[in-house]
């Protein structure tokens, strides 16, 4: 059966799990912090958060770490609502 | 329609391009309903700016794909009859 990239769940592999943990950078808990704002303001429910992330292309996907994929996700959703214009975070 | 505890059913296997919580892994597998949650805002279109309403009733489902057992939860529209 098709499935889109971030559908993990039964992928066969005999690549190890990476168990480790890592403590979080200041941007990775303040990304968080956006989302739960973002959330508490009507602008961005979490179904629209992974909708964002599903998004991704393929290979960006598999590169991009997991708050990576939270600030694509915001982006591309905040940008779709006109809450963003395009490109204005590049600026 | 509504299923009950103990009934047998069936994952949908159809495809659906948009945000959906049914994972590939069950789709097409048949196995038990366990328990049934309560119901929730559909994520579907709630994934897209709308209210997600009407709700849509959860249910972990029992399968054994191999020698284990996997409980999933999968809402009421992705579930068909197997008994």
């Amino acid at each position: 059966m098709d499935r889109a990239v971030h559908d993990r769940g039964g992928w066969p592999t005999d690549a190890p799990i990476d168990r480790s943990e890592h403590d979080l950078a200041d941007w990775e808990l303040l990304t968080d912090a956006l989302a739960h704002v973002l959330a508490g303001k009507g602008l961005m429910n979490v179904d629209e958060l992974r909708r964002g992330i599903e998004s991704m292309p393929p290979d960006e996907y598999e590169q991009a770490s997991y708050y990576e994929r939270w600030l694509y996700s915001i982006e591309t959703i905040l940008t779709e609502k006109g809450v963003l214009a395009p490109g204005e975070l590049n600026a | 329609m509504t299923y009950r505890v103990g009934q047998r059913v069936r994952i949908a296997a159809r495809p659906h391009e948009g945000h959906h919580r049914t994972p590939a892994y069950c789709k097409g597998k048949t196995g038990r309903i366990e328990r049934i949650h309560a119901s929730f805002p559909n994520p579907e279109t709630r994934a897209y700016g709308e209210d997600g309403l009407p709700e849509q009733r959860l249910y972990s489902v029992g399968f054994n794909p191999g020698d284990f057992r996997v409980s999933v939860d999968i809402y009421e529209h992705w579930l068909e009859d197997a008994e």
